[in-house]
């Protein structure tokens, strides 16, 4: 087991906690960098999708994990996110400005909901949020001249200084560029986790009566949550637009709201690494589902057709994850981790949750 | 000079229960004022009132020459009272170092774009906070525990973290919530001993319900017993502790069936 002397409050502050730790992320930074010269773009598509699902799930972990409010509507924030970008491209604006305002602007959208439903709790906020969603998808119908209604938009070709971004043209340049906006949003989010923000989010998960105590201003941290939370929602939003290369209101259903939320709890809430094992799961599962179908099919010789067969798996997935994992992918993974840094002392009931004690002056 | 707190026939009511009735009282700074009573009295409704979670019907709350009652919840801790709960309320799934951080939430000065960010200024406010964390943790021996999750802790170390966390707010009226409740005998001492350190090293008020009366005479300066939401005595602990009405409040008086028995 490894020891970490700390010689200074910075130990606690920066990103790493030692040379070992930077090295491996780093390490996977660099093989994440090379990785369109080592895969088919079949591939690297797929990997993209899976980066732009982290981002979606880094925005929603943002709001559920950290600051424990549910969401059922993000899907509305990654159509603001995708249709703000690409309206704004068509209108002439750069990528460059187009991209970092659709973050902005579904941000705005998102403390603009949080106004009037962060009175609400729980399953009340649920309710109030999956509304949103459904609504959003009747407004990109309604708003037809604009959003060219069922039809659907068609995403422009990304251009940043003359060099041309395209998802089936350049698929290696495309991956770079979703790289990028992941790595800046793990960066962003490691900053919100370190900072006074992320602590008066985490307060107001776990107690909001002794976080008002504390002098967290309960309502405002709750829309500052909501708002950075569909910013990084509506980015993730935009490069879906951009990956999926057209879309319509079917694209941010509400079917998607669950799977965003469905995908942290699978990969672990409050953590990042969460997002991105779920993101593995949610962005892999259809392919993995059609591959193993095509293969048993041959086996067979014959044409295997089970509708609904990727939801049945999702659901199965999940309930396996709540009766036996409740912390997650990233859970399991700890646990694994503490197994052999601790050998041969680890004990089965050390990540056990404590009863917690008596809460009789709950004041809600 | 005026007091530091002032309770001015302030009266509460819960539907038709009137949980504090008329209650005046004055904190002294530099004191350490103890609230005793029976179960139900209305202690903790002070506490809660002064937090501004509960709004009273009639009377004044002034702080420092502050009306309290003009101040929404969260501003109470920047005005410079701290408190702990009598249930304890931690941020439980953060560590201990996370706990006592959110309670330099008052004197956070970096904007919030600033913190998403990280910029240099953001980096030199954070070692600050930690700094000042370090000193609380140093002054109350939680230097074990720095990392651990409060979920997995120990009662006692929680109620100790409470206080820690709490201190860290740098107050200068502390409100402790049955400080001692549920702690052993040595645990209750050591809660002596800081509250002592803590009225006289860093001249911190100190307003506290207690039902341990060993403690409540050994620390504190003036008592404040209550009964049914009302005042029913108000000096020294001895006085308090002798006091007629006290002992009826507590013990009841003997009828006269039972004088004509004795």
């Amino acid at each position: 087991m490894r020891t970490v002397f700390k010689t200074s409050y910075d130990a606690d502050i920066d990103y790493f906690r030692h040379g070992m730790h930077a090295f491996w992320y780093l390490a996977l930074l660099l093989i994440m960098i090379v990785l369109p010269f080592l895969m088919s773009p079949f591939a690297i598509g797929e990997v993209t999708n899976v980066l732009i699902w982290s981002i979606a799930g880094m925005g929603i972990m943002l709001l559920v994990g950290q600051t424990g409010q549910a969401s059922l509507g993000h899907a509305a924030f990654l159509a603001v996110g995708c249709y703000a970008n690409v309206l704004l491209q068509n209108a002439g604006l750069p990528f460059i400005l187009s991209f970092p305002l659709a973050g902005v602007i579904a941000g705005l959208a998102g403390v603009a909901l949080a106004i009037p439903t962060t009175r609400l709790h729980g399953i009340y906020l649920a309710i109030a949020t999956l509304a949103v969603s459904i609504l959003a998808d009747d407004l990109i119908v309604v708003a037809e001249p604009l959003t060219g209604g069922i039809n659907g938009l068609l995403a422009p070709t990304i251009e940043i200084f003359g060099l041309p971004f395209d998802r089936y043209g350049t698929p290696g340049r495309f991956y770079w560029l979703v790289l990028l906006v992941t790595v800046l949003v793990v960066l962003a989010y490691r900053n919100i986790q370190r900072s006074p923000l992320g602590r008066s989010f985490a307060a107001v998960r776990d107690s909001e009566i002794s976080a008002q105590a504390m002098g967290v201003n309960i309502a405002r941290t709750k829309a500052v949550a909501f708002g950075l939370s569909t910013a990084i929602t509506g980015l993730a939003g935009a490069l879906m637009g951009h990956f999926a290369g057209i879309f319509n209101n079917e694209t941010f259903t509400i079917i998607i709201s669950i799977q965003l939320l469905l995908m942290i709890v699978i990969g672990g809430l409050g953590s990042i690494h969460g997002a991105f094992f779920g993101a593995i799961i949610v962005a892999l599962l259809p392919q993995t589902i059609s591959t193993l179908r095509d293969g048993l099919g041959d086996i067979l010789g014959t044409t295997i057709r089970v509708p609904g067969m990727e939801s049945a798996a999702f659901g199965a997935i999940l309930i396996l994850f709540i009766l036996f994992e409740p912390m997650g992918i990233y859970g399991r993974w700890i646990k694994i981790r503490t197994y052999f840094q601790l050998f041969p002392f680890y004990r089965k009931d050390m990540f056990r949750r404590q009863k917690s004690y008596l809460k009789t002056e709950r004041m809600r | 000079m005026s007091p530091l707190l002032e309770f001015r026939d302030v009266t509460l009511r819960f539907g038709g229960v009137v949980a504090v009735n008329k209650v005046s009282f004055s904190v002294e700074e530099g004191e350490v004022f103890a609230l005793v009573g029976p179960n139900g009295a209305g202690k903790s409704t002070v506490f809660n009132l002064i937090s501004r979670f509960y709004e009273p019907a009639e009377g004044e709350i002034i702080f420092a020459g502050e009306d309290l009652l003009r101040h929404p919840p969260h501003d109470i801790a920047r005005l410079g009272i701290a408190r702990t709960f009598q249930n304890i309320e931690l941020f439980e799934q953060a560590t201990v170092l996370q706990n006592l951080l959110v309670g330099r939430h008052r004197h956070r000065k970096t904007r919030a774009w600033s913190e998403v960010l990280f910029t240099p200024a953001a980096r030199e406010e954070e070692r600050r906070h930690r700094e000042a964390v370090e000193k609380v943790i140093d002054f109350l021996d939680l230097q074990a525990y720095r990392e651990k999750y409060i979920a997995g802790l120990p009662y006692g170390v929680r109620k100790v973290v409470e206080m820690g966390r709490a201190l860290a707010i740098e107050p200068r009226l502390l409100l402790l919530d049955e400080p001692a409740s549920g702690l052993s005998v040595e645990e209750t001492q050591d809660v002596a001993f800081w509250v002592e350190d803590i009225k006289k090293q860093m001249g911190v008020t100190v307003l506290m319900v207690e039902h341990d009366m060993h403690l409540v005479s050994a620390v504190s300066d003036r008592v404040l017993a209550l009964a049914d939401g009302k005042t029913l005595a108000l000096g020294t602990p001895h006085e308090v502790q002798n006091h007629p009405k006290v002992i009826e409040a507590y013990i009841g008086v003997a009828d006269e069936s039972e004088k004509v028995l004795a």
